[in-house]
This record gives C-alpha cells, structure tokens and sequence, in this order.
C-alpha cells in the first residue's frame, strides 16, 4: 500500500535539527518505508541527515511517499505532526 | 620587572546573554589530541579500521546516553537534553555510517580521516544553505563527529576541574560540552563562534551568565588564568583590564545586579520633579555598542562617551575614518538629543605598542589626558578632525580632560580652530553649533573656574577624579579607599563653586561621575541645581524615580543645611536619614 501527500512547511524555524529528529523517530515507529522529496530530491524518511540535507526552511513543499502495510497510520501521523507544526509557532 | 600589568585589549562579537563577570580565563581545548590523519599500508587493515569506527561509534553513544542521564536527574527541564537525541540518532545515521565506510574501504584511509571526510562533505552541503538557522544546523553534525574522533583516539575527554569559578573560553561549546563543566562554577562563555541562537546562547541565559559569542579570534588571544571581563549586554570582552577599567566594570556589575525591571518604568519619564524642576539626563558609554541601553534606560542624551577604547587593541594608531566610523554611531542617534564626545584621556604608555615613554611613578598625575594631547599634537589633531566631521550628524559637544589653567584650555581651543578652518578651507561642511566644553576634575581647575568660564560652553565636573585629587588618595590604593567620600565638606563646597560660578558665567554645569548615577546624592545634586547628570545607563531608572518624587525645594533645603557641618560623618549620617524617611522604598533601613 502506498500513501503520498504533499505538505507546506509553516513552522517558522523550518526543519531543523529537533523537527528532523521527530520526523525520522515517526519513520522508525512504523513497517512501512518513508520517503521525502523537495525539489526532485528524495531521501529516506529514516535518515535525520537526508532530512536536515534535503533543506526545508518554512513555506517549503514537502511530498512523503510512504510504502508498506501501515502506511495509512505513518501518513496520518507526519500530517498531524506538520499540521501542528511540529509543537512550534 | 616589578610591573605585571599586561596591555588591556578588547574584542567584540555578539552578546547573547546579559550582564557583566569579571575573572580569571579557562581555556576550553577539547582538539587538545592531534587528530592523525593517514592512509591504510595495505587492504588488510581496512576491516580492523571499520571495527575501530564502528568501536567509536558505540563508545560515542554510550556516552552520550549516560550524559543525558546525568542531565535528566539534574531536573529543571534544561533545553540542551533534546540535542543530544539528535546527536545520537546522527551517530546512528545509516548515511552517515555509510558515508564513512565507503570512504575507509575505497580511500583506503584511516577512521579519523574517513570520519572527517564525511564532515566535510555535510558541511558542503549545508555551506550552500541560505537560511542562516538551517545552515547553522552543521553544528549538530560536527559535533557528533567530534566525540567520535575523541573516541577514536583512544582518550576519554578530561572533565574539566574549574575550581574557584572561571570564564571559559572556547572556540565553540557542545551542549555536551556545557553539561561536562561544573556549571555553578562556570562564571560566564566567550567563544569564537556562535550567535544568537546557538546552544552555547541557550544555556547561557538558562542559567543566567553573561555571555559572548562569535569572537572570532578569542581563543587565539586569550590564555587560560588571564584577567578578563565579559559584558553580554555590550557584547564586549576586555582582556588584560587596567585597575581603572577593573573598578569601571566593577560599579556597572554591581549596578546591573541591582537594577530591577521594574524599575524600568521611570527610564520613559522625564527627570523633573514635584515642583517642576527639569534635569537632563546623560548616559556615560566608552563603547557605541552601549547606546541602545542608554536609549532604553531613559538617557536625555550621551553625557560622555569616552574614546580611550578607540585606542586599544590596535597594532597602529587609528586614523580618522576609524574615529569617524565611531562618532557616527554617536552623534545624531534617534532619541538622544546630544553627544559629549571627550577626547582621549590616558596616558601614552598605556596602549601605544611602539611606543614607550618614560616609566612614570604615578600615571594619575603623569602626562595624561590633555597633557599628553597637547605633546602630541599630530594625533590629538586625527582626533579632532574625525569628531568635528561628526558634527554635521547632530548636536555635538565636545570635551577636553584633565585641564588644569587657562593656558591648556587656549592651546586645546587654538587647536581646534585650526582643525576647524583647515576643514572649511577644504569646503568640508560642519555642524554649526559645536559646543566645547572642559572635564572639571583637577582641583586647581575649580580655583580658577571663572576664567576658564570665559572659554567654554559647559563645565562637567568629572568628580572619581575630583576626589581623589582633592582628598590626595590613590582610588587603585586599597589602603586608603575609606577616604574616598563624594560627602567630605570639601567636595561638596567645590561643586557647589563650580555650579555657581558657571551658572553665574551663563554656562551649563554637568556633572559625569559617579557620584551622578548614585540614587544616595540625588537629592543633594538636586540641591546644587547642576543642568546635566550623566551617569551609567543602568542607574538611570533609579536616579530618576528620586528625581520624580522629591521637589526641588527640600532638595535645596538638605542641601543648605548639609553645608552647615563640618565632618563627613555628620553629613553622611543626615544625609542617610532623609533618603530613608523620603524614599523608604529604595534606602530601606537594614539596606547596605
């Protein structure tokens, strides 16, 4: 099962060091493989470097293509993660 | 050789955390093992290689879960604990690991070289970032990297034994970096690098210690037990302090732990009082970087900004345009409504590294201030002509220290129109109403006030020097500080000379000591009617909720009664119960 959503980061900070962190610790908690890409760039949603690489200041469009049987629960949890803005203003 | 007393130097970089601590340097050096960097002598050793990494890697994090530990039992909730998540899931990073593999296998290197390698490439990466925050996110990795080279070589990084309380100084501070340092011990930062935001900020202003980053070159000029001063506020640090500068620095940190928010409120008023007396207020700054407190504290104007650091911590003499740049910041500033510019006033000796005059036995009454200004008129002149450029930015006034007669005055003066007309002769255009004006602060000065009333615009009785001249005591000289005593009768009847005399010529008496910026003579500087307080920022607030809550009338009234006695403590004493019954509040009974 595949999911794919694309988000625009509004956090102020954008990804930074602890908003990389949460997001590759919600790729771990789940089967299913995570990838994100901006830009045409992809990486592995597990990766906190690929994250922090993949450059995200705010107002960036994000698309995280999740594959695998509880892909459905991994993108419902990166949506409620971005859309709270990851705890931030 | 008998004299110790290291040449005084500054560096500026940002201060991210408020305050002043005055101490002895700890140099932080956490590369203090050489990294060796070599390439494999065959492909044999390239899997014990990958073990050492890989050794490395589980060591680094071991020891930063013990750390984060350590921390969480600390408690208070200390921001720092995520980051070393971070750092963990960085070390456990399957790219990361990779990376570094790749490199010890394919570049047949060793594991220090291959870790390195693959900080550099993430630094390429991040250098190419636009968003200073994101790109200053690097950090993190080198970090990581770093404790696992330290593993790497085998050592187990000292913790530090700070002893007594120090100033640590470093090219750049890990969280854990902060959390291995005895922090009660840890008197305040002063780094290299670093801004704002960096972690090093974040805990400095978590535990409240003043702190300096992005120094640059602090950890190449400053040596482990060197005398240093940070100032967060400013964003200064002074290496080498003379006793002068020491005894400047102490009063500011004694008045930024006494100054209290709330407070704050009287920095917005006007200094006048019940009866609708007004007196402007100045701030006193040696350095432009002291100007947005002066704003915030309720400065009318800059009362005296002292050059002197225009002169330190420079290989040669600066020119005009550095004076320039400096001056600029000065005169003219939005909410100020003056400047007193003083020119230089030190001795030679002092900061000039080429150049060496006789010792002398007693700098205080030594070729200094306007005398060696006089001497050495080609430079007095570079500063004349950058402060009259100024001019044309706002209301200037300029100052000369340490006159003594008639004589100094004229020449200073003379000097000044030269400069003046050399400028205009070159169609330069300058402002027009430049006042000049004189440091009262050598006794013979108060003796023949009413001449040198005649040449100027404006006394400002600069009384630290004032007392210690009048009363012939050493202020360096602990042996003899008790006699220091802004009340003695004696001081008081000069001032009150000096006030009269000027404002019989129709001239502005000032006053820039600290006496100004002690709320305990308020009401007696009150009494005196002087036109201007100039004083330090921070005892702005305080000095002009006494202002606001007396009338000028009592004041003048304490005033006339204090000069009926003959001793200091006679003076001292009903001087202390007045404040106390008028302003409980403030001087409360057990007070210091």
């Amino acid at each position: 099962m595949v999911e794919v959503r694309t988000f625009e980061i509004t956090n102020k900070l954008g990804i930074h060091a602890r908003v990389a962190a949460k997001l590759a610790e919600t790729a771990n908690r789940f089967q299913a493989d995570t990838f994100l890409e901006k830009d045409g760039v992809e990486i592995n949603g597990r990766s906190i470097l690929g994250i922090l690489t993949l450059y995200c200041p705010q107002g960036s469009r994000l698309t995280i293509r999740v594959e695998g049987v509880d892909s459905r629960e991994a993108i419902a949890a990166f949506a409620g993660l971005i859309e709270a803005k990851f705890g931030e203003t | 050789m008998a004299d110790d007393q290291k040449k005084t130097f500054v560096i500026k970089g940002i201060g991210v955390s408020p305050g002043i601590v005055i101490g002895r340097a700890y140099l932080f050096d956490r590369q203090d093992a050489q990294v060796p960097f070599y390439n494999l002598s065959n492909p044999g050793l390239i899997s014990a290689e990958i073990q050492r990494f890989r050794k490395a890697l589980r060591e680094s994090e071991k020891q930063l879960l013990e750390l984060k530990n350590k921390l969480g039992d600390l408690g208070g909730g200390m921001e720092p604990l995520y980051i070393i998540d971070v750092h963990i899931m960085i070390m456990r990073d399957r790219k990361f690991i990779d990376r570094t593999l790749k490199n010890i296998r394919e570049m047949s290197v060793n594991a220090e070289w291959a870790v390195r390698m693959t900080l550099d490439k993430y630094r390429e990466i991040f250098d190419r970032m636009e968003d200073d925050y994101l790109r200053g996110r690097i950090s993190d990795i080198q970090y990581a990297g770093q404790r696992i080279l330290t593993n790497l070589a085998g050592k187990e990084r000292a913790a530090i034994h700070s002893g007594e309380g120090v100033i640590i100084i470093a090219s750049d501070l890990s969280p854990a970096d902060t959390a291995q340092l005895k922090i009660d011990k840890v008197l305040g930062f002063a780094t290299d690098v670093g801004g704002k935001t960096s972690h090093t900020a974040i805990v400095a202003r978590s535990i409240a210690i003043p702190a300096v980053l992005g120094l640059e070159s602090i950890t190449r000029a400053v040596r482990t037990n060197d005398d240093i001063i940070i100032d967060g506020s400013a964003g200064v640090v002074i290496v080498h302090p003379d006793p002068e500068i020491r005894k400047r620095y102490e009063e500011k940190k004694r008045l930024y732990e006494k100054a209290q928010d709330d407070l704050l409120d009287y920095a917005r008023l006007p200094a006048v009082t019940k009866d609708h007396y007004g007196v402007e207020i100045g701030g006193n700054i040696e350095f432009i970087e002291e100007i947005p407190s002066a704003v915030l504290h309720g400065a009318d104007g800059i009362g005296l900004y002292r050059t002197e650091f225009i002169y330190i911590n420079r290989e040669q003499l600066p020119d005009e345009e550095d004076h320039l740049a400096h001056y600029r910041s000065v005169v003219g500033v939005k909410g100020l409504s003056w400047a007193t510019i003083r020119t230089f006033d030190l001795g030679g000796d002092k900061f000039f590294p080429d150049m060496k005059p006789s010792r002398e036995l007693n700098p205080q009454l030594g070729l200094r201030g306007i005398r060696f200004c006089l001497k050495e008129v080609a430079l007095f002149k570079v500063q004349l002509r950058a402060i009259l450029r100024a001019s044309v930015l706002g209301k200037l006034r300029i100052m000369f220290p340490m006159i003594s007669g008639i004589e100094e005055i004229r020449e200073a003066k003379r000097i000044f129109a030269e400069v003046k007309n050399e400028l205009l002769a070159k169609g330069m255009e300058l402002g027009k109403d430049i006042e000049i004006g004189i440091m009262i602060e050598v006794p013979s000065a108060v003796i023949v006030a009413e001449e040198l009333a005649k040449e100027v615009d404006f006394f400002s009785i600069g009384t630290n020097d004032l007392i210690q001249y009048v009363l012939a005591i050493d202020r360096i000289n602990e042996r003899v500080t008790y006699l220091y005593e802004p009340l003695h009768p004696a001081v008081l009847r000069l001032i009150k000379q000096v006030v009269d005399i000027g404002h019989r010529a129709g001239i502005r008496v000032a006053m820039c000591g600290e006496m100004a910026g002690d709320p305990a003579y308020t009401m007696i500087l009150l009494g005196l009617e002087l036109d201007e307080l100039s004083m330090n920022p921070l005892a702005i607030p305080r000095v002009k909720k006494i202002i606001r809550g007396a009338t000028l009338k009592e004041s003048k009234a304490l005033l006339k009664k204090v000069m009926t006695f003959s001793s200091v403590s006679e003076i001292r004493s009903f001087v202390g119960a007045v404040m106390r019954k008028r302003f409980p509040e403030d001087f409360p009974v057990n007070g210091p």
